[in-house]
């Protein structure tokens, strides 16, 4: 601990300017202006994109290096550990609503527009005039049949497994979480390192069951509405659970080098909250998209 | 002990007018709020001149029957760039740049939140604008398909389509941030005695308007998303043919759209509330109505989007249900208005520039609250969708709602921002101005919808000529008000007269208590709030 006078509580606390936003923007625009020369078949496309991910990798290290130097340095006081735990519950609150919008194209095509086109409610002439002879049913992949006739992931197999899974997560990081707060350092490094397993466990059952899907059930993301909304949720949320599998990692290297004690752990906690976000949100895709 | 003062004096000196030394330290690091404000205040002026020189393509190919300046395809890129940069890049970054700079003062903090996220909020934006104003200079130019990217339209255009996905994608990011920063300085920064019920009305709808921003930008994300897959990853969500729908597109987008509409007003509510009890020298009338009024505003805004799309082909009971949810906002709507009258009736009233803008609000945002009324109701819709009547009521809302509470605030603020005055005579003129040209534009819109003229058209039936004519007229007029910002606050900030600490009379509130121009960094420790510091409520002993 230097100096820890800046972390008076009764003045004010602005950070100084940091060079890390403009090379996020940067990173950002390779990366996505780099995706969009790509998918347009530009040559430059994917160069350019691969080019704005590192550089956003550099950015990302740099700038939560910088804070988390701060931190350990004593420089934060209680209001801008306040301010990092708003910003980060509503991120969370914002990637929901990211979620909702797929959600709700599931609902959507399940509970209205698949059964319109199948001529119920008020679609007898959609179904009479554009898609005679078409029956709705669950899953689907249109009257076109798009991407041919496919089977589905049977719900009380692997994705049960992966339910129980990222439960069990759930469990082994409020122990870790217990630990820190005990100051039981090495009962958080087991706990937490058994999180960290859990999650890369949950991917590689993840990544198998898509291999199942595209290999022998002709399930893929070109099988009409079914297809694309399993892909895009399961996908989405397998992205959150990499990333939080990563952040993971970096919060149980940051306890092997003895970051975080009882009363100050935001990083760990912001770790945690994420955790259980990407936990809810499969128990939502499991009763949603698998079971029912 | 003087010494000590003195010192002190010194100490506080330093820390108040340091600015960083170079350029790139003090515009592309910053962490400052009121720099920040800044940045995004030009950047949307900016944008609003490649907007409005986009309206004049527009009205200079609408002038008269007939195809004369443009292509039907440019035409269309145009009014879909048209949108999209007025609602992405001026109106929405000029309410963000007025909050940056305000609600630190209004609520004593010594800046936002989390200053470095601020920074980056901003200097997203530039980036998003580049790509998607070079979708122009692209094989098959911009994105033409209207700015709602209805599909299966959207998705027929050319390169653009990935870029203005993108660019939509880098808007949010920093919308969010920008949106998260703001809740998090007001629910955690407010200096002690500032309680959330005795904030400034700014500081209010601002909150509410971030917590729309998180909740509806990552869905308008979820919904570009799945327009990107369906057209490069074979997904079918807006494909009949594969089980999708088309329409579902609409839902989502405006489960976002809606109250992306009250995004863009709600805060020009708060502006508004402040300006008038100033210049009526009357306390707001109303204050907690007003707050709970704003609050069941945005609470509405979730359960009305189907309003937008009436002629879809709705079940009954839908088309009713987002009728009377939509005809309900007027309740909260109307106590606002009918607030701000009341704060006016019997005060000393002084027409000060600032004021025309906010009283020119007030008529002019009323009628565009009458006209969405009529576009509330269903079997009316039917016959006023897509026409020109829908274009004059949003820009009644959007010009003369948005964009009138916007310049109000800048002649409001800019003495404290620059601690000099601005011509009154220029101001009155800016305004009187503006006050012909925005209704020879909009109003005549009215009749040329209820006469049948659809939207998005570039050639009409000859029956529409002369209104068309006389609009084409207004808009000309209009766009001369750039210019005449450009040159009014120029003046004013080389020779405008010095601005006392409380420019105006019956100004309230803690920003008037710091000194013109407020200095770089304004408040180091939470000051002690005396009565009579706030403008609403007072603080208790």
């Amino acid at each position: 601990m230097s100096d820890t006078t800046h972390a008076n509580p009764d003045v004010y606390y602005v950070p100084h300017g940091t060079k890390w936003p403009i090379v996020g923007s940067f990173g950002l625009l390779f990366t996505l202006g780099g995706a969009a020369l790509w998918l347009n078949e530009h040559a430059i496309g994917k160069p350019a994109m691969l080019l704005g991910v590192a550089i956003i990798l550099f950015m990302v290290f740099g700038w939560f290096g910088t804070v988390i130097r701060e931190s350990v340095a004593g420089t934060y006081n209680k209001q801008v550990d306040t301010s990092f735990r708003m910003g980060m519950m509503w991120f969370i609150f914002s990637e929901v609503m990211f979620f909702a919008a797929f959600f709700g194209a599931l609902f959507y095509a399940r509970a209205l527009s698949v059964p319109w086109i199948g001529g119920e409610g008020d679609g007898a002439l959609t179904n009479f005039f554009l898609w005679k002879g078409y029956a709705p049913a669950w899953p689907t992949n249109g009257p076109a049949q798009i991407g041919g006739a496919f089977e589905t992931i049977p719900a009380w197999g692997v994705p049960l497994l992966n339910t129980l899974i990222l439960l069990s997560s759930g469990v082994t990081i409020t122990i870790a979480h217990h630990a820190l707060r005990a100051g039981k350092r090495t009962q958080l490094m087991i706990f937490l390192g058994l999180t960290v397993l859990l999650g890369a466990t949950f991917l590689w059952y993840q990544a198998h069951e898509y291999l199942e899907a595209y290999e022998h059930l002709n399930l893929t993301l070109g099988s009409g509405v079914y297809g694309s909304t399993f892909f895009m949720l399961t996908g989405f949320h397998g992205l959150h659970v990499t990333l939080g599998t990563i952040m993971l990692i970096v919060i149980w290297l940051r306890c092997a080098r003895g970051h975080f004690d009882r009363d100050h752990h935001f990083g760990f906690e912001a770790v945690a909250w994420y955790w259980h976000f990407v936990d809810v949100v499969w128990l939502g895709l499991f009763l949603f998209v698998y079971v029912l | 002990m003087a010494n000590t003062a003195a010192h002190a004096d010194d100490h506080a000196h330093d820390d108040h007018d340091h600015k960083p030394e170079g350029f790139l330290d003090r515009w592309l690091f910053t962490t400052n709020h009121k720099d920040i404000g800044t940045l995004y205040l030009i950047f949307a002026f900016t944008m609003a001149c490649i907007g409005a020189a986009m309206s004049v393509v527009i009205r200079a190919e609408l002038a008269a029957p007939g195809l004369q300046h443009v292509q039907p395809y440019f035409f269309n890129q145009m009014t879909t760039l048209h949108a999209l940069v007025m609602i992405f890049g001026a109106v929405m970054p000029a309410f963000v740049g007025l909050a940056n700079w305000m609600i630190p003062l209004q609520i004593g903090a010594p800046d936002m939140a989390l200053p470095r996220m601020n920074n980056w909020s901003f200097w997203i934006m530039p980036f998003a604008f580049l790509m998607l104003l070079g979708t122009l200079f692209m094989p098959g130019g911009g994105p033409a398909g209207g700015w709602t990217m209805y599909p299966p339209l959207a998705l027929q255009g050319g390169a653009s389509v990935a870029f203005m996905v993108f660019a939509v994608h880098m808007m949010g990011i920093s919308s969010i941030m920008g949106a998260i920063n703001i809740i998090a300085t007001i629910l955690n920064l407010r200096a002690p005695g500032v309680d959330l019920l005795k904030m400034p009305l700014f500081t209010w709808t601002w909150l509410i308007t971030a917590f729309l921003l998180i909740a509806v930008m990552p869905v308008l994300a979820g919904a570009v998303t799945m327009l990107l897959t369906d057209k490069f990853f074979g997904t079918s969500f807006f494909n009949a043919a594969g089980g999708g729908d088309p329409v579902m597109f609409q839902h989502i987008f405006w489960f976002f759209g809606h109250p992306e509409v009250y995004i863009m007003i709600l805060p020009a509510f708060g502006i508004v509330s402040e300006i008038i009890p100033t210049f009526s020298r009357k306390p707001l009338f109303g204050y907690q109505a007003m707050v709970y009024a704003v609050a069941s505003i945005a609470f509405l805004s979730f359960i009305v989007w189907a309003h937008h799309m009436f002629t879809v082909g709705m079940p009954l009971g839908g088309e009713l249900f987002f009728m009377y949810s939509t005809m309900l906002i007027a309740i909260p709507t109307g106590v606002k208005v009918f607030n701000w009258v009341s704060t006016m009736w019997k005060g000393s009233m002084t027409f000060e520039t600032p004021m025309l803008w906010a009283i020119g609000f007030v008529i002019l945002f009323t009628i565009g609250g009458f006209s969405g009324l009529m576009l509330a109701i269903v079997p009316a819709d039917f016959q006023y969708h897509d026409t020109y009547f829908v274009v004059a009521h949003f820009h009644y809302v959007l010009v003369t709602g948005a964009i009138f509470s916007i310049i109000a605030a800048i002649y409001y603020w800019w003495p404290k921002w620059t601690g000099r005055m601005v011509n009154e005579t220029w101001g009155k003129f800016h305004f009187w101005w503006t006050m012909v040209f925005v209704n020879l534009t909009f109003f005549p819109q009215h009749f040329l919808g209820l006469a049948g003229m659809p939207r998005r058209i570039p050639d009409y039936n000859v029956a529409f000529a002369d209104w068309n004519l006389v609009s084409s007229i207004g808009a000309f007029g209009m766009f001369l008000t750039p210019f005449m910002m450009i040159a009014i606050f120029a003046m004013s900030k080389k020779s405008g007269a010095i601005a006392p600490q409380r420019p105006w009379e019956g100004a309230h509130g803690l920003e008037w208590e710091v000194p013109s121009p407020a200095p770089h960094h304004t408040f180091t420790t939470p000051p002690v709030i005396k009565p009579g510091m706030l403008a609403h409520g007072d603080v208790s002993h």
